[in-house]
């Protein structure tokens, strides 16, 4: 009886400092709009059947962040699970008058305004906890912004691996080839989240990235 | 119409302000004290034009608490941030992070960061080589 005690009271003081990591922590960073949780509600379809939040053409949609546990993913015969981490989109300024112009009443607007800047203080917050992160920029948009910059300049400083995903190849002004030479030290997949286009390579992608981790 | 639209603008251009900073004001100061210094001037309606750049961890603090102060204050909209350097797209992202981990000891002469109240400027169009404001 007192052996057992000493057993379990030891394995749950050591087992936790040796245990095999369950679930690498992916996040999705990017300016607003660029289609993080489009993407990750993608990968949560495919592999849980349900998705990790709501998409809109309005910025700022995702104002806090989200997260689906336990995805198993599949490529090839590798098999990994994650914790995806959706996260609001980063930008330097927040004006509720932009949610008018999309039709936004002025009352939800400044409620959406205030969550949307308590969102990205999150994000920021978040940053330190991931294992691994997926930028999302929108294919169609200057990749220069200053927003990116930032973005990738601290996952580097982190030492957090990155791989950058343009998104939004399936419309006609999408340049991926932009991104590459904005960022040409970074593995870049282009995808389309909304019509599924070139998700192969994108999960391909995936698996090397958490093989940097 | 077209005439109101253009005294306006006039109007708006006549109160703006830019402080150029030296590199050696910010030299000694901690990550707090920059980002309150140039957060600070940006609220007095300001462009900033600072020699040299932020570090990483410095530039997502400044949007961090840019963000913390749109929530408390009234009529803040937030920031407009743009950096600039010499190096135009010939080094590499890796090169250009670490050379300005490096500048910041002492202040690099070729990099300009520009940082403005949101209300004022309207856009900074950022490429390698160049950088377009828009009051």
């Amino acid at each position: 009886m007192v052996l057992r005690i000493i057993r379990n009271f030891s394995l749950r003081i050591f087992g936790g400092l040796f245990k095999r990591r369950d679930s690498l922590k992916i996040g999705f960073y990017g300016p607003p709009n660029a289609g993080k949780t489009s993407l990750a509600n993608v990968i949560c379809r495919d592999w849980t059947g349900e998705d990790i939040g709501t998409v809109s053409d309005v910025p700022h949609e995702t104002r806090a962040v989200q997260f689906k546990e336990k995805v198993e993913i599949e490529h090839k015969g590798k098999k990994m699970t994650l914790k995806l981490i959706d996260t609001p989109g980063i930008a330097t300024k927040v004006d509720y008058e932009d949610f008018i112009k999309h039709g936004i009443k002025r009352g939800d607007a400044k409620r959406r305004a205030k969550e949307a800047t308590q969102g990205i203080i999150d994000a920021i917050k978040w940053l330190d906890d991931m294992d691994a992160v997926v930028v999302v920029l929108d294919a169609t948009l200057n990749p220069y912004s200053q927003v990116n910059v930032t973005i990738i300049g601290n996952l580097l400083a982190r030492k957090i691996p990155v791989l950058i995903v343009g998104n939004k190849i399936d419309l006609r002004r999408a340049d991926v080839k932009k991104i590459e030479s904005a960022f040409p030290d970074y593995d870049v997949v282009g995808i389309s989240a909304r019509k599924k286009l070139n998700m192969e390579e994108f999960y391909e992608s995936i698996f090397k990235l958490t093989k940097r981790v | 119409m077209v005439v109101k639209k253009s005294r306006f603008k006039a109007n708006r251009l006549k109160g703006m302000s830019l402080h150029i900073m030296p590199f050696s004001e910010v030299r000694g100061l901690t990550i707090t004290e920059r980002v309150k210094k140039i957060l600070n001037l940006v609220l007095g309606n300001k462009v900033v034009i600072l020699q040299g750049r932020l570090r990483p961890e410095e530039e997502i603090r400044l949007i961090e608490d840019t963000m913390a102060m749109v929530d408390h204050i009234r009529s803040f909209k937030g920031i407009e941030l743009a950096v600039i350097d010499s190096y135009g797209n010939d080094v590499s992202f890796f090169f250009k992070i670490r050379k300005g981990i490096a500048d910041k000891l002492a202040g690099n002469q070729s990099t300009l960061t520009v940082i403005g109240p949101a209300s004022v400027v309207k856009e900074i169009k950022r490429d390698p080589r160049k950088l377009e404001v828009f009051f």
